[in-house]
């Protein structure tokens, strides 16, 4: 694996390179990880999966979900990537699931809980080390303690993340050394401290000293720190790290929010958020086409808004509720208004459902809960997320960054498109909030 | 008859028929391209075949699919449908479709409803009126959905009531029938079948085969059968329909779908068959193999590191264990979806499999090895479907 960077304004702009069994995959950067749910991308099938272009070459893969396989996986012996039917994808395994709570209040100086299907799994270090060795991962992070994510964290709790994080690395790295099995995989670093810089400052120094391959951002999911906080942590924490690794965050998905992670500094995110959208039954519709004045582009691709109409009430089966997580980055698809729209669910999107199909089609797949509405949704929602990480490289390349941006934050700032007002996120709500 | 108009090309063209049973091999020329048969259809209730796309089930080789009439005619609703392009324009299926008539699902999913002579009268399950489903209003509805075969509204009665009620509904679906077809607006392309009803009383089918093949319709079903009856009625019905229905017409058996059935009723003579089955029991986890199913939630497949089929070149089968659908089908609906495909995948392979045993003349061989791979041993075979192809010639040994 190595970092090839090209000197751009406003991000880190390049790829990781030489990743894979032969060397031949890699990542642009900045990008995104598919997500996965126990090896697979959400209602996906490898047909399906295929259909969906800009697919992201590194898959992430949630330690909850194998660690329930791992004496399936011992047995197997050919590692994950083979047992799950994708032989030739790199994988990046996280700790923690970015979708499925995770219970505060359980980790220890010598092990971290894991919460799957069949409830809490206490990893140790040699534990958590068996585990990937069966495994075989291409990156996988280390095991940490980022319990600091859920309200009030007092400084000394997030020393104490920072310390355990520290002494749980020097652990797997000696165990790493010792396990041929994994000469393979490279370790990923936590950086953990919740929202005490001193300690963020020092978990990164700390962890750059240490031979890992690159770094995760830890402990920035969820709405406990403020925002102006999360992102001076971010930056000040990618400052003390090598410009020559790369950095993943955890628990960042909104496409405002990643450009903010990417102005400083951070080359990896999740892909998660496209699946939390397709969840609700929603729609991503925003537009990442900066190269037009963006308040025209802004309309062109949501159509007139009309105030009136924008209100999800519940129709005539009592079933169609918005949730109020929906963010203005997309259309709440089950709201009656949909029923008899023949239009694609974004206009000009090349998708599989929206060459195919209508939104009055997925609208009916939805009220009448039929899986093919997750399905299709979910093909629209990776395509158009991974073509915004794409938007993202190109407008780096081009020294373009700030319009992207102007054409985000002015979408970030219209209110959810379906939801009633009110029902604002707090990210979004948040008087911290400004357009740059 | 004096001048005929020139004839509409028949439907059903016959390429081979067994030598000993009544099993046939053809070609259903259909407005949205040829269908081999023996075909199986999926069954695709809401306009969807549960969770698998239109690309998937090209790509498995479907060629005809359902959609249902009730379900469809209640949400979206027809005019919607309609304006969406019909049914194939709606779900964007490029190939064949039929829809049923909305009696069955009716009576059998309403529970107010009632039958009169006018049509099915029932409570709308999405509001507070009162709705007449009548052969004319079937019509309309399945004319503007589209489908390339339409099904005649009937008078459904369970295949194990007995008494006036059978006949009642027998002589009912007959007069519905001549209703359906002069409500059908579209004859040349989309084409009624009658529905065979008379449930298990001989006198009853035969009276019912009688009138309705005198009626110039393209296809018939057999209808009224597969609802729990026992199974060596269901196939004496069966066989005496076959028996008395044209050669040149498609026969369609509405609502078979296991393996062996499918295979005893083509022996019988049946082009056509549907069931829910393939697609609602791969929810349940359970893949369908030659020898019968797996139960791929069980434990015993957690570490079986083998495809659900070593033979079978669905996309399911060549890209993941049973293992591994064991695991994930307790995370994502994915799993479902794997399924889905290699059960419908099955079932054409099966089809496909027995239309070339049919026209290389070696059908009844074939049917001979799919017995002994299903059931293992002679004395596992079920009675009914012994007797069943006995009687067209098929010994079993
Ligand atoms: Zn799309
Ligand atoms: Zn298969």
């Amino acid at each position: 694996m190595r970092l090839e960077l090209r000197g751009a304004g406003g991000g880190r702009l390049g790829a990781l390179a030489g990743l894979g069994p032969g060397g031949g995959a890699a990542l642009a950067l900045p990008g995104c990880l598919l997500y996965t749910r126990t090896g697979s991308a959400p209602h996906l099938t490898r047909d399906t999966l295929r259909a969906v272009r800009g697919v992201p070459a590194v898959a992430q893969l949630t330690l909850p979900a194998l660690a329930e396989l791992h004496e399936v996986l011992e047995e197997y012996k050919e590692g994950a990537a083979k047992f799950i039917g994708m032989p030739d994808t790199v994988l990046y395994c996280s700790l923690q699931d970015p979708v499925a709570p995770c219970p505060s209040g359980y980790n220890t100086n010598k092990t971290v809980s894991l919460w799957g299907n069949s409830g809490r799994m206490e990893m140790t270090p040699s534990k958590f080390m068996d585990i990937q060795r069966a495994i075989k991962p291409d990156w996988f992070q280390c095991i940490s303690d980022g319990d600091t994510v859920s309200g009030e964290v007092s400084r000394k709790r997030a020393k104490k993340s920072v310390d355990r994080s520290l002494s749980f690395l020097d652990v797997c790295l000696q165990l790493l050394e010792k396990s041929p099995e994994l000469q393979g995989s490279v370790m990923i670093g936590a950086i953990e401290g919740g929202d005490i810089l001193e300690e963020r400052l020092r978990s990164a120094r700390e962890t750059a000293k240490r031979p890992v391959g690159g770094f995760l951002l830890d402990g920035f999911q969820g709405r406990a720190i403020a925002k102006e906080t999360k992102l001076k942590l971010i930056a000040s924490v990618t400052a003390e790290l090598p410009e020559d690794k790369p950095r993943i965050i955890h628990g960042i998905g909104k496409p405002d929010e990643v450009l903010e992670c990417i102005e400083r500094g951070v080359d990896i995110f999740e892909s998660f958020f496209p699946f939390q959208v397709t969840e609700r039954g929603c729609a991503l519709s925003f537009s990442y086409d900066y190269h037009p004045n963006p308040e025209a582009a802004v309309l062109k691709q949501n159509g007139v808004q009309d105030p009136e109409k924008n209100n999800a009430e519940k129709d005539q089966d009592g079933i169609s509720r918005a949730d109020p997580e929906i963010t203005p980055f997309e259309i709440f698809l089950k709201d009656k208004r949909y029923q008899d729209d023949f239009g694609p669910l974004l206009e000009g999107c090349t998708c599989y459902c929206c060459q195919r199909h209508t939104r009055a089609y997925v609208h009916h797949l939805l009220v009448t809960n039929e899986l093919l509405a997750g399905v299709l949704l979910m093909m629209h929602n990776f395509q158009h997320y991974f073509s915004f990480f794409s938007a993202i490289r190109d407008a780096l390349r081009h020294n373009k960054l700030d319009q992207l941006k102007k054409l985000i934050f002015t979408q970030a700032l219209q209110g959810p498109t379906n939801a009633k007002p009110g029902q604002k996120s707090q990210w979004h709500g948040s008087p911290h909030h400004a357009t740059p | 008859m004096a001048a005929p108009a020139p004839a509409p090309a028949p439907l059903l063209r016959v390429v081979a028929e067994c030598a000993r049973s009544r099993a046939r091999a053809g070609e259903l020329r259909l407005p949205h391209g040829a269908v081999p048969c023996p075909v199986f259809m999926p069954v695709g209730t809401r306009g969807t075949a549960k969770g698998v796309t239109a690309a998937q089930l090209d790509a498995l080789g479907c060629r005809i699919c359902l959609g249902n009439t009730y379900h469809l005619g209640t949400r979206p609703g027809p005019e919607l449908v309609q304006r969406a392009g019909g049914l194939h324009g709606f779900m964007d299926w490029p190939h064949n479709l039929l829809t049923d008539s909305g009696g069955f699902q009716m009576v059998s999913l309403v529970a107010l409803s009632e039958v009169t002579e006018e049509g099915v009268r029932f409570r709308s399950p999405y509001g507070d009126e009162e709705l007449l489903l009548s052969p004319e209003k079937s019509m309309e509805i399945q004319n503007a959905l589209g489908a390339d075969i339409v099904m005649q509204l009937d008078d459904v009665v369970s295949s194990t009531t007995t008494g006036p009620r059978v006949e009642e509904a027998m002589r009912r679906s007959v007069r519905w029938l001549d209703r359906c077809i002069a409500a059908n607006r579209h004859p040349e392309r989309q084409h009624l079948f009658a529905i065979i009803q008379g449930g298990l009383d001989p006198a009853l089918r035969t009276k019912c085969l009688e009138e309705m093949t005198r009626r110039d319709v393209p296809g018939f079903a057999i209808g009224g059968l597969s609802g729990g009856e026992e199974k060596a009625q269901f196939w004496r019905m069966v066989k005496l329909s076959t028996e008395r229905l044209p050669r040149d017409k498609p026969r369609y058996l509405m609502g078979v779908g296991y393996a062996t059935d499918l295979v005893v009723c083509v022996a019988l003579g049946c082009d056509m068959f549907d069931c829910v089955f393939p697609t609602r029991t791969a929810r349940f986890g359970s893949a369908l193999v030659p020898w019968g199913s797996l139960q791929l939630k069980n434990k015993q497949f957690a570490k079986d590191f083998r495809p659900i089929d070593e033979d079978c070149g669905c996309p399911t089968c060549q890209g993941y264990s049973r293992a591994y659908l064991h695991a994930l089908l307790r995370s994502d609906t994915a799993a479902l979806h794997h399924l889905t495909v290699h059960n419908i995948a099955y079932q054409l392979q099966l089809m496909r499999s027995v239309r070339e045993s049919i026209l290389a003349q070696r059908f009844p061989q074939f049917v001979r090895d799919f017995m002994r791979t299903m059931y293992g041993s002679r004395d596992k075979y079920p009675a009914w479907a012994v007797e069943a192809l006995a009687s067209v010639r098929i010994p079993l040994d």
